[in-house]
């Protein structure tokens, strides 16, 4: 799992008010070569949540990236920020590991980099469920 | 027993090891998943200015409709409900990133962050009850509503579907509305039994021009009439004389079935959707007596 896909995904248990961000917690992270595409930057830049995104990578081992999110600008012109922000993007992969959700510290396990978002209908669940009904 | 999986078993059941290795060993099941994926891309309508967006593909199975995405050089973010279906997937190296989940329980994404959405013969399984937990209703209703929230204002969703019957059709779109959609279905080849294809085209936000449902391939302005007005109509007319009307009425002269009956059925399976060659000046000309 990318983390550009984590800074995408939030908790869909009923009733949680904010879902984003999931907490990391990595056994084992791999690198991929990714191609680099700059129209695809530019255009997902502005929808990443800068915090969340840096300190996803952070647990992950990267600490190259600023903490404050720079302006759109430097996309065009920081070559170095931008081969940065990709690797962080696109090229770290979570293999095996485990996402919680913030509020109610439920486990989606991740296995061979797929990350387990069922939620199999426990007690808790189907009792917050009938509240939101 | 039916055919349709639906009725069959649960899809994370259903779609087990051996049905996976199905979509890769089959190049049937390849080529007609990455054509109703090739359209459902086209019915998404994205901007043609090259930049990649960032899709999602719902009931993404082994990464084949994926692939589709890939090559128009999108990023996508697949989701699937089948453990084994997924494992084929990562087998096939596909380069979206996957999730395993149930559509019936809300996407769980942020909102306004995705593009697009495509699902190839996905949806209608939102539809089935297979545990008692289930309430497709209730299922339709978390799908359609987090999809609405996780897609960008104007963003276009396109599912391919194979509804059991136009009550689903029906319950499918209702849902759809409900949450805030504008669209409709865009039916290819309805005339075709084999070639007819159903796809939900949906867009985030209100109605407006750019919201209005593309025309299905294959179809022509009168004769796009639903097939249960058709229906009746027929029901009405069949008399029970009409039961011992001779089964051929066609009458073959010497001459044959002549040029225009040719241009007429050549003109029937070409509404079917089938390749006809071209009508020319040699269509149903007569061979000379020495030949």
């Amino acid at each position: 799992m990318t983390l550009l896909t984590h800074n995408m995904l939030s908790s869909n248990i009923k009733g949680v008010t904010n879902g984003f961000p999931l907490h990391i917690e990595a056994e084992k992270v791999v690198e991929k070569q990714v191609e680099i595409n700059h129209d695809f930057r530019r255009n997902i830049f502005p929808k990443i949540k800068w915090k969340a995104f840096v300190d996803a990578s952070r647990i992950l081992g990267y600490v190259e990236l600023p903490e404050e999110a720079p302006e759109p600008s430097v996309l065009e012109s920081d070559h170095e920020f931008l081969g940065k922000f990709h690797h962080a993007l696109l090229e770290l992969h979570i293999e095996e590991g485990a996402l919680f959700c913030p509020e109610t510290e439920r486990k989606f396990p991740i296995n061979k980099g797929i990350p387990n978002m069922l939620l199999r209908y426990n007690l808790q669940e189907v009792f917050a469920f009938l509240i939101l009904l | 027993m039916s055919s349709r999986p639906e009725l069959q078993a649960p899809p994370e059941i259903f779609y087990d090891d051996t049905e996976a290795r199905k979509y890769t060993s089959s190049s049937r099941i390849v080529e007609i998943q990455a054509k109703l994926s090739e359209r459902a891309v086209e019915l998404l309508a994205l901007p043609d200015d090259g930049v990649p967006r960032l899709l999602l593909d719902i009931g993404c199975g082994s990464g084949l409709s994926g692939e589709t995405l890939t090559e128009n050089g999108h990023q996508w973010i697949g989701l699937d409900i089948s453990q084994s279906m997924l494992d084929i997937a990562l087998e096939r190296e596909v380069e979206g990133d996957l999730i395993l989940g149930d559509m019936g329980q809300g996407l769980g994404l942020r909102p306004g962050v995705i593009d697009g959405a495509i699902s190839i013969s996905a949806i209608q399984w939102l539809c089935n009850a297979d545990k008692s937990s289930h309430e497709p209703r209730l299922r339709l209703k978390a799908f359609f509503g987090s999809l609405y929230k996780c897609l960008a204002r104007g963003a276009r969703a396109a599912f391919q579907v194979y509804p059991e019957n136009l009550a689903q059709r029906e319950l499918i779109l209702s849902y759809a509305m409900r949450a805030g959609f504008a669209g409709g279905v865009v039916v290819d080849f309805p005339h075709s039994t084999k070639k007819r294809k159903e796809y939900i085209v949906l867009t985030c936000g209100p109605p407006s021009i750019s919201t209005a449902v593309p025309k299905g391939k294959g179809e022509e302005g009168e004769s796009c009439s639903d097939d249960e007005s058709s229906g009746d109509e027929e029901n009405q007319t069949v008399s029970i004389s009409d039961r011992h009307r001779p089964r051929k009425k066609q009458k073959t002269n010497k001459k044959g079935k002549g040029r225009e009956w040719i241009l007429r059925k050549k003109e029937q399976m070409r509404r079917k959707g089938n390749t006809v060659p071209p009508d020319t000046k040699y269509t149903g000309r007569k061979r000379k007596a020495r030949f």
